[in-house]
């Protein structure tokens, strides 16, 4: 049995996934456009430009949705409860991640609060998740 | 050719046989391909057919091969556009167009699944490489439950909206399920009862997420013109107008979670392809695996303003007696939903506008059907009416 879902990189985001190593979020943005985009491709989704770059970005985020699921999937990481968040990073894109350091309750979880990225382990991979700002505990 | 269609839409094509699977529900003595090939035989009998009539064979799930082969039928067209739930309107769809350019003259379209029972059916592992196996499926997003939900928060938020408004749907539905003897929950409920049951995955409770059961449905299509000639002629069901669109295979990367954009964009198509209004629709099915879809579905075709969705079911108006009756087999929350529901939506469209409904709504002349697929993936819209224009 698989302990855990383990992402496994492929050659257009393998520069994601150094990232991560690292304890830092890579993404990408469009020269030709100047917007930022996530998920990873070669090219730009906006407006079909090759002159594409990736950055580092600051990690930081707010809280567009969630859900709690209550329910794991035998075998993988997370264990249920945990909370399935959709994040919204300070250059523009946003991601599906889970959120952390804040118990699984909507007590406790309010959109827009500000977030920062951390990282978990899943196997060789570091996984990004995030994690209410400090100071900004709901 | 007398029987050519110049047109895809406009009433030129027509659904002469529609029937489900003899039984719904929980069937754990059929296989999947066998659920295909029992409701299609029912369809076919329904509209006074056999395999040997057929030319032209779509399907989701098997291909389509596989299920022509099954039932001896020879295709000269097929369609395996797989696209989830609503699959099957894109098939109604397409063969409707196949049938309009001389492609083929008699379409069927098939479902069938084991939901429930899992008869012979294995879990494919999600390939850990794909876009979704890399940004999605490790954060515990991988069933629908945990996933289709997510924008839902930010839906109700924007509106001020809350759950009751998801709780007003299933209650609403469950008064159309009721007295429908194939359904497969037909209690009663209150509000307090599904706000206050244990999550599945908050805010869902498991009364918000769809029944999970065994089951088939199928459909054949043929010109307006071959229509009259055949057992349904006294009970036509003509395809107005039609869309389908498509929009993230990722739920995370919506360009508006609080606004389906599928929804919107095949739903304006079918409405202009078909000529008609908000306002001509008698009768609205909205695919429901879960609760919030009915809401975003009544703001996204533009039946309601947007965040008047919750009050407008809360108001009784999509219940049995009311002046949108929506989803009135019970839906996937209570009706049935073996995994790909779109067929059933189609087929209870067709049972309404013959008149042979469980619960029968009076006086349908056109209902609308919305379909959604692969999550927030794509949608696929019928007009679907009984008078030829």
């Amino acid at each position: 049995m698989k302990e855990a879902f383990i992402p496994q990189a492929s050659p257009e985001t393998a520069r994601f996934w150094e990232g991560t190593q690292n304890g830092e979020l890579w993404i990408q943005r469009c020269k030709a456009c100047n917007r930022p985009y996530f998920y990873p491709r070669p090219f730009c989704p906006h407006c079909n430009s090759d002159d594409v770059e990736w950055f580092q970005a600051s990690g930081r985020a707010r809280l567009v949705s969630y859900v709690i699921s209550h329910r794991g999937v035998p075998g993988l990481t997370p264990q249920a409860p945990y909370v399935v968040a959709l994040v919204e990073l300070a250059e523009g894109p946003r991601m599906a991640s889970n959120l952390v350091g804040v118990a699984p309750d909507p007590e406790h979880i309010v959109l827009d609060m500000p977030l920062r990225v951390t990282f978990q382990r899943r196997g060789e991979m570091a996984l990004p998740v995030f994690q209410p700002e400090e100071g900004e505990q709901a | 050719m007398s029987n050519a269609a110049t047109s895809m839409h406009g009433g030129q094509i027509a659904i002469v046989g529609a029937s489900e699977t003899d039984r719904i529900g929980v069937v754990p003595d059929r296989s999947i391909i066998q659920l295909h090939a029992e409701a299609a035989r029912n369809a076919l009998a329904d509209a006074g057919l056999t395999p040997a009539d057929v030319d032209g064979v779509a399907t989701a799930g098997p291909l389509p091969m596989e299920i022509s082969h099954y039932l001896g039928i020879t295709p000269r067209w097929l369609d395996g556009t797989m696209v989830g739930g609503c699959s099957f309107m894109l098939h109604v769809r397409h063969a409707a167009a196949a049938i309009a350019a001389g492609a083929c003259e008699t379409v069927l379209i098939t479902h069938g699944e084991s939901g429930r029972s899992r008869v012979g059916v294995s879990y494919p592992s999600p390939s850990p490489a794909s876009i979704g196996g890399q940004f999605e499926y490790p954060y515990g997003a991988v069933f629908p439950y945990a996933t289709f939900t997510l924008p839902v928060m930010r839906f109700l938020q924007e509106r001020g909206m809350t759950r009751r408004h998801l709780a007003e749907v299933a209650v609403a539905q469950r008064e159309w399920a009721v007295n429908n003897p194939r359904a497969f929950k037909r209690e009663p409920i209150t509000m307090e009862q599904i706000l206050n049951d244990t999550p599945v995955a908050y805010p869902f409770t498991k009364d918000l997420c769809c029944v999970v059961t065994d089951g088939g449905g199928a459909l054949v299509l043929t010109s307006a013109s071959r229509a009259v000639d055949l057992r349904r002629s006294s009970t036509p069901v003509y395809l107005l107008g039609s869309g389908e669109a498509a929009e993230a295979p990722l739920v995370s990367q919506m360009e508006d979670p609080g606004s389906f954009a599928a929804f919107r964009r095949a739903s304006a198509e079918a409405f202009a392809t078909a000529g008609v209004t908000h306002k001509d629709i008698d009768h609205l099915m909205v695919y429901d695996a879960f609760a919030h879809l009915p809401l975003y579905g009544l703001e996204d075709l533009g039946f309601v303003g947007r965040g008047e969705s919750g009050d407008f079911i809360a108001e009784g108006h999509t219940r049995p007696g009311g002046r949108l009756p929506m989803n009135t087999n019970g839906g996937g929350l209570s009706y049935t939903h073996t995994g790909m529901y779109g067929m059933f939506a189609i087929q209870e469209a067709v049972r309404q506008l013959r008149g042979e409904a469980a619960v029968q709504v009076p006086g349908v002349k056109v209902s609308f059907v919305q379909g959604v697929g692969l999550m927030f993936g794509a949608a696929g819209s019928l007009i679907l009416s009984n008078v030829q224009p």
